[in-house]
């Protein structure tokens, strides 16, 4: 499908989320779309597939005038989105989900859809895109990339001629984006046209046929194969951004001693981890979501009980001792889903302070609270106020909001994909303030499945995969080809 | 930002007014359609409430349980808590209380502080009662709304069976309730009236207590917390556990105090329906006013006026008295209506919410 738009606009407020947007995008073309976060990527997705109005411009589709206001008129004009998070049932089947929004097929309005009959189209829709789900599955048994493929089978077979993806290369493994790539390329060559939203330049770089940049809601410019890296860059964030060099840490002894742990949860096992963390030490924990890296951050949290070992932090034995006593004893632990296990919507930041605050007054001083919140929205750069409700503020944000909270002399911080969704320049400051905590005396352990981050931050790091946990490495002497190698399960000792 | 805050306000009041007239709107067309004359009802209403001294000390009687009800259910849903269960912990306090009067009234302690100890009993009872709700919830997974609903029902069997038995009146027991206590033995009421002014005391003291413990503590604060997201609240490190079984047990404290009030200072006994709906009532004012301990206040009288009005009805009319309940319940649902209405246009209009662009 030929899409044209012409002078799309969108404002939230004072926020002009898409300034005057032209794009014209030809069939079969895979068009990537970079920018930071907030620069209006994901807005300009959403009025495409009628999840907002644009304020003004139009849509051309094959060179005729559409109307997108709804997302069941965007389904109807053929355009498919794939979310971040994709949109399914994890306990319902495959198969379910696949005939789930399907109700507009005559032969599935019947009361009693034959399942025989969609089961042949799915595996019509399977072989065409070299898939091989299992129908009668469960969607909370499959990996996130087979989801994925879920999503792009039931859209193509609904007549999706437009597929958008945001940001689908976070939480899959190697192995299942290459497969997503693959797939791409060979929906490109039947003529669709794809847009691929993402701020990982290599992935954008190795897919896609075109790139525009967004920076802050305005389209500030176009590249064409082959791109120059440096150049992206310098356009999605206006000037070169180079990342701090590493400094070796000097290790002021142990902070967390770990003893022939072994750890159950969630059908896996994890048996035998043995593992000292140093003070100014950063520990990476690499591998594909599931491999018991959570679990294992958990249990150095309190959240998890270990079934065997034992496990110290600052000298103090902990094992099977609870969150609480964790927290006391200097461990803080920042989850990955902000808003969901971080931070509380509805509250200020003003207000995230003062329950964070260790005070033995009844009465809450709201003068010093704002006070002492404008402090830290000054060291943290956040850009809100303390009345900004922390749902308000962007991603970046809200983890410099939770790093914010960090109470002084932590000795042990973990933390649950510290980087997830930022842009470079956000990523970079957090870990500038994340080391600043490590100089004093703490100890940090860390979980990204972002190798290049693991292997830029950490001094050491542990691979986990099905349960299994590697030996420490070295951060220096290893790649992310060995890393990678690990993690898809390769190279580990018999 | 200032400017905007204050546009917001408006149309925040603008939404309750109009709220508010179509609940009257509403009502207008179920007088007509029962045949009755809409415009006089009202004005029954009004007179009935407001009409004379007696009515008006009849109102605040009417509005002191109402009041300190909706003060402790205030607490509950900060923490996040449906305490349905609120029937009958004010129905426990009222046993409670009636258990200590009965206890103590042949001793020779001075009256004011057998009612004080048989207040403090109220407290109790209700307290217990939403501990139950609350233990339940907490270490036995059963949600409170179920939990309170089942335990209604036993504070229901619980005092009729107190009635008709251990307590029943001299020959047999009957639906009037417990011998009424001797004077002695209530709190003192102003001379001709029905309300005593002790009542209204505990009743505001009450509510300034909630407002500042909501408002000003970190306690309040922490409860907020718990309330709008539990999971985030325990991993900042706060007993998720410990603050809602304290809600439970105050909301609860605060039920039994006004059931313990509707022995010592209404009824002079147990009677089988001494919670008399204040509980469920409440419940539809904390809705009403999106918790906000500010309004409960001016809400809290208008319900209870409502109520005490309305009694009017079936002398002057022959209409039913549960018109101020149509009315009570219309006023609800037109202000969650509208402001579900509301929400879905600034949602349309501004998904400002959305953390990503």
């Amino acid at each position: 499908m030929d899409i044209e738009l012409i002078g799309i606009h969108k404002t939230y407020g004072a926020v002009h989320a898409n300034d005057d947007i032209h794009l014209h995008i030809p069939s079969g073309t895979i068009q990537g779309i970079l920018g930071e976060n907030g620069a209006g990527k994901s807005t300009l997705m959403k009025i495409l597939s009628g999840f907002i109005d644009a304020d003004r411009g139009e849509i051309l589709f094959n060179k005729v005038n559409v109307e997108i206001t709804t997302p069941a008129d965007a389904i109807k004009l053929g355009v498919g989105m794939l979310h971040q998070d994709p949109l399914d049932f994890p306990p319902m089947k495959v198969i379910d989900n696949f005939i789930v929004g399907s109700h507009e097929k005559p032969w599935v309005s019947n009361i009693f859809p034959d399942h025989k009959e969609i089961k042949g189209k799915f595996q019509e829709v399977q072989d065409r895109l070299n898939f091989s789900l299992d129908p009668d599955a469960y969607v909370d048994s499959l990996t996130v990339g087979e989801r994925q493929q879920l999503e792009i089978s039931r859209m193509l077979w609904l007549g999706a001629d437009v597929f958008i993806l945001d940001e689908p290369t976070t939480g899959i493994s190697a192995p299942q984006k290459v497969k997503l790539f693959e797939t791409l390329k060979l929906l490109a060559s039947e003529g669709k046209t794809i847009l691929f939203v993402s701020h990982k330049l290599e992935d954008v770089e190795e897919l896609c046929s075109r790139i525009i940049v967004l920076r802050k809601g305005k389209l500030v410019g176009s590249a064409a194969p082959p791109y120059t890296t440096a150049d992206l860059v310098k356009l999605m964030f206006g000037k070169p951004v180079s990342k701090s060099t590493k400094q070796p840490f000097t290790s002021g002894g142990p902070v967390l001693e770990i003893q022939g742990l072994s750890l159950e949860a969630n059908r896996l096992a994890i048996k035998d981890i043995n593992l000292v963390a140093n003070q100014g030490e950063v520990i990476g924990l690499a591998g594909m979501e599931g491999s018991g890296q959570l679990e294992f951050l958990h249990a150095c949290a309190g959240l998890l009980h270990p079934t065997a070992g034992s496990l110290k932090i600052d000298g103090v034995e902990l094992t099977r001792k609870g969150y609480h006593n964790f927290l006391q004893q200097g461990v803080a632990y920042i989850p990955a889903s902000r808003l969901e296990d971080g931070l509380i919507p509805g509250l200020s930041l003003s207000e995230h302070l003062s329950l964070t605050e260790k005070s033995s007054s009844i009465f809450i001083d709201q003068e010093q609270a704002r006070a002492s919140t404008a402090e830290r929205i000054a060291a943290f750069d956040i850009r809100g106020t303390p009345e900004s409700k922390v749902e308000s503020l962007s991603g970046g944000n809200q983890q410099r909001a939770l790093l914010s909270l960090l109470k002084p002399g932590r000795s042990l911080i973990l933390l649950e994909h510290p980087t997830r969704g930022l842009d470079v320049e956000s990523s970079i400051y957090i870990w500038n303030i994340l080391r600043d905590q490590c100089k004093n005396c703490s100890s940090i352990i860390f979980i990204s499945s972002d190798l290049e981050e693991i292997i830029d931050y950490s001094d050491r790091v542990l691979v986990f995969f099905a349960g299994k946990v590697s030996a420490p490495i070295q951060a220096e002497e290893t790649s992310t080809e060995q890393l990678g190698q690990l993690i898809g399960g390769k190279g580990w000792p018999a | 930002m200032a400017c905007l805050k204050n546009r917001e306000k408006t149309i925040n009041l603008l939404t309750r007014l109009t709220a508010i007239f179509l609940a009257l709107l509403f009502t207008f067309f179920i007088l007509i359609a029962s045949g009755a004359p809409p415009f006089s009802a009202f004005a029954y209403i009004i007179t009935g409430s407001i009409g004379s001294v007696n009515k008006i000390s009849d109102v605040l009687v009417a509005w002191v349980p109402l009041l300190i009800v909706t003060s402790g259910l205030l607490v509950t849903f900060t923490g996040g808590l449906w305490n349905i269960g609120v029937e009958g912990q004010i129905t426990l306090g009222a046993i409670f209380t009636t258990g200590m009067l009965r206890f103590l009234q042949a001793s020779d302690l001075p009256s004011a502080i057998t009612i004080g100890l048989a207040i403090l009993a109220g407290l109790a009872g209700g307290a217990l009662w939403a501990g139950l709700a609350g233990v339940l919830k907490t270490y036995g997974g059963v949600n409170e709304i179920f939990g309170g609903l089942g335990l209604n029902f036993v504070s229901t069997a619980l005092t009729l069976w107190l009635i008709f038995g251990p307590w029943k009146r001299p020959g047999t027991g009957s639906m009037s309730g417990t011998e009424p206590f001797p004077t002695s033995l209530w709190l003192p009421q102003l001379t001709g009236l029905r309300i005593s002014p002790w009542s209204l005391i505990f009743a505001i003291i009450g509510l300034v207590i909630i407002f500042v413990l909501l408002n000003n503590t970190y306690f309040g604060l922490r409860l907020k917390a718990v309330g709008k997201n539990r999971n985030a609240a325990h991993i900042l490190g706060i007993p998720t556990t410990r603050y809602m079984m304290t809600a439970f047990f105050i909301c609860g404290a605060f039920a039994g105090l006004a059931g313990a009030l509707q022995v010592v200072a209404v009824y002079h006994r147990l009677i089988p329906s001494i919670s008399s709906g204040y509980g469920f009532l409440g419940l539809l004012v904390a809705m009403l006013i999106n918790y906000q301990a500010l309004w409960t206040l001016p809400v809290t009288l208008f319900f209870a006026a409502l109520n005490i009005g309305s009694i009017q009805l079936p002398i002057m009319l022959r209409l039913d008295s549960s018109l101020a309940g149509v009315l009570q319940g219309a006023l609800v649902l037109f202000v969650l209506i509208l402001d579900g209405i509301r929400g879905r246009l600034r949602k349309k209009n501004d998904p400002g919410t959305e953390t990503t662009i």
